[in-house]
């Protein structure tokens, strides 16, 4: 089994200031680390390869700093990793991206399933994974929660999906792109072990001449989408009211309030 | 000279910092109350080398370096010094006492398993009469046959209702002093040896601190640790590695203690403005923010001369008694910030303040380190080479 893990590094947006500006911060504000979603995929990956035999590798498309991020899987567990990083790479919207990702997948040989979290903290579009899916004619299976089964002989995979009503639970062949939820399980620590061999691990990249596409495929050449601006959300002004008394009489209280704001 | 940690360094350091963060502190915060030692984190610091860290990957560690040690060491005492007594316990006093003295049968039998988390040790040489008067210890070890048998009382013993192993100090010749003190591996199953928890310490909860009885306990000649009437040199050889992860550990009570005190200088105000903003509180942060620099450069210090295998005696003592009063101050300055909810549970800076206190009593008082500065400074005590010293860190 071989699992193609989809990570991107993203800036830490718990350490972020409120005083930076959007489109500065998504390029190079503060910290970066894996974005915490794809950490899951990651934990997926692992887990499958655990369970069936087989690998779990990463593939990022980034600056060259993303090592940092994809040091973090490899210390994970992940056996390989390839960076994608071209100049030419630089303000590629989701659409460029996904082909960017597709090139470089193609080339990967054989795989089993295609693993990304449910998005990335800093674009927030949800929108990579499935035009990965698109680009290379496979199923996407978006918000997976649980995978129920899978049977890499007979490439089957049963996953639960979170959808806006609830749940449903759908069965797709494989190889499949599988977006995934938190409750798709906690990723692991990195191992001491891990992290040593990480550390002094060399990431193969590749650029826009590797993946055989052209300059007018990638970048903001090759995107349909420019991001103009981005603010942060306006600071809500919040109140703190202090209910006392005893646990009984203050959940009354509350629950009164609480239907007074029309909040129930 | 260089400064700086290696990718190798900061890659550890922030697994061992997420690990202390998201796992450690939460479950600390919870049993304190309770007194109840932290089980479930031990196999999870089996699985993720935590225990093993500076033990080479053909014992079954992971093979980092001594500074490495310090990290994990400080990264968890930020969260509660009782997870850093472990490692100050089990990998330090212990693995590194049967790594540096041990025969290769030894290190098979009781080191590996140890490296991988998957038996827990301790170290058992404080008795109710003999703490830093080492020599004044009255365990005895009785030699009949093939078999040791060794019978007195441990006192306040790190884990000694969790370990599997003890390296236990008795004299094998009472009538030589220090000279006659001999070391012994003891497993919790062999005949003739019970342990129990101590009650009513004033700190470090979470930690399990107990005694440890022997009675005509049978262990084994091959057992022994080193050569008969070398236990005191190893028992000060372990002292040293162990020291250094209370130093190390000492340095992350102090930043768990200026980030709490920074946060809430930031948020609390007085007077119209925030308390950050009045300088006798700056004053406050400033001693602890000086203490955590000059403590984080004895220690790494200590790991460095570790590292290249030079004897550190003297700087590991330093580090010990600078970093731990250091702790204690600063521990101490954090309450004063935070005020009457510094004096609470409520906030974490009231159980370093209690934890911190043990640190400057164990592994050697202030006092002891002090009169073993002194004596380095008159000339009075010379370090000797020994017949076995920790290997240097070979990658």
């Amino acid at each position: 089994m071989k699992a193609i893990v989809l990570m991107k590094q993203t800036p830490d947006t718990a350490q972020l200031s409120a005083s930076m500006d959007g489109l500065k911060l998504m390029a190079e504000g503060g910290p970066r680390i894996v974005n915490p979603w794809d950490e899951y995929a990651i934990e997926t990956g692992l887990a499958l390869a655990e369970d069936h035999g087989g690998e779990a590798v990463l593939l990022t498309m980034g600056k060259p700093e993303s090592t940092e991020a994809i040091k973090t899987g490899l210390a994970m567990g992940c056996k390989g990793a390839t960076l994608l990083t071209d100049d030419a790479f630089e303000n590629s919207d989701s659409l460029a991206t996904a082909r960017i990702l597709t090139a470089a997948i193609r080339q990967q040989g054989d795989y089993d399933i295609i693993l990304a979290g449910k998005s990335a903290i800093d674009g927030d579009t949800a929108q990579t994974a499935v035009q990965v899916a698109a680009l290379l004619g496979i199923p996407y299976l978006g918000y997976v929660a649980k995978i129920e089964a899978v049977d890499f002989d007979a490439k089957t995979i049963t996953v639960v999906r979170a959808i806006d009503s609830g749940r449903e639970t759908v069965t797709s062949s494989l190889p499949a792109v599988v977006s995934v939820l938190k409750e798709i399980g906690e990723p692991r620590y990195p191992s001491f072990m891990g992290i040593r061999k990480a550390a002094k691990a060399k990431i193969p990249e590749m650029g826009l001449a590797d993946l055989g596409l052209s300059a007018d495929e990638v970048g903001a050449a090759g995107s349909n989408v420019q991001w103009t601006q981005v603010t942060l959300p306006p600071a809500q002004e919040t109140q703190l009211e202090l209910i006392e008394g005893e646990p009984e009489e203050a959940a009354k209280i509350l629950v009164q309030k609480l239907l007074a704001e029309k909040v129930i | 000279m260089d400064f700086s940690l290696t990718e190798e360094h900061k890659m550890l350091q922030k697994a061992a910092r997420d690990f202390a963060a998201e796992r450690v502190r939460p479950l600390i915060r919870a049993y304190d109350p309770l007194h109840k030692f932290p089980r479930e984190l031990l196999p999870e610091m089996a699985e993720m080398g935590l225990l093993g860290v500076c033990l080479p990957e053909k014992y079954g560690g992971a093979g980092f370096d001594y500074i490495s040690l310090g990290i994990v060491s400080e990264a968890m005492e930020w969260a509660d010094a009782s997870v850093r007594e472990t490692i100050a316990v089990h990998t330090a006093l212990n693995s590194l006492g049967i790594f540096q003295w041990g025969t290769e049968t030894q290190k098979q039998k009781y080191l590996v398993p140890q490296a991988k988390g998957e038996k827990i040790a301790c170290f058992g040489l404080t008795e109710p009469g003999a703490g830093s008067d080492v020599a004044a210890l009255s365990t005895r070890a009785k030699k009949v046959g093939d078999t040791y048998l060794l019978t007195g009382e441990k006192m306040w013993i790190t884990l000694a209702d969790i370990a599997d192993h003890f390296l236990i100090f008795a004299k094998t010749d009472p009538e030589k002093r220090h000279r006659g003190i001999s070391a012994f591996i003891v497993e919790r199953d062999f005949p003739g040896i019970q342990t129990g928890t101590i009650e009513g310490k004033m700190g470090v909860w979470t930690s399990n601190t107990g005694w440890v009885r022997m009675d005509n306990c049978e262990v084994p000649a091959e057992n022994m640790l080193g050569e008969p009437g070398e236990g005191f040199k190893i028992a000060m050889s372990c002292l040293d590695n162990a020291r250094y992860t209370v130093a190390a550990g000492a340095t992350g009570i102090m930043r768990a203690c200026l980030e709490a005190s920074v946060a809430y200088a930031h948020q609390r105000e007085t007077f119209g403005k925030p308390i950050a903003q009045h300088q006798l509180v700056q004053q406050l942060i400033a001693n602890i923010s000086q203490r955590l620099d000059i403590g984080t450069l004895l220690w790494q210090r200590v790991g460095w001369m570790k590292n290249m295998g030079i004897r550190n005696t003297r700087e590991t003592s330093l580090a010990k008694m600078y970093c731990t009063e250091a702790a204690f101050a600063s521990a101490s300055d954090a309450v004063q910030v935070h005020g009457a909810y510094g004096y609470s549970s409520e906030y974490d800076v009231e159980r370093h303040l209690r934890n911190s206190k043990a640190a400057v009593i164990y592994e050697g008082t202030t006092q002891i380190h002090q009169l073993l500065q002194a004596q380095y400074a008159l000339g009075f005590k010379v370090d000797k080479p020994l017949r076995r010293e920790l290997p240097p860190y070979t990658e």
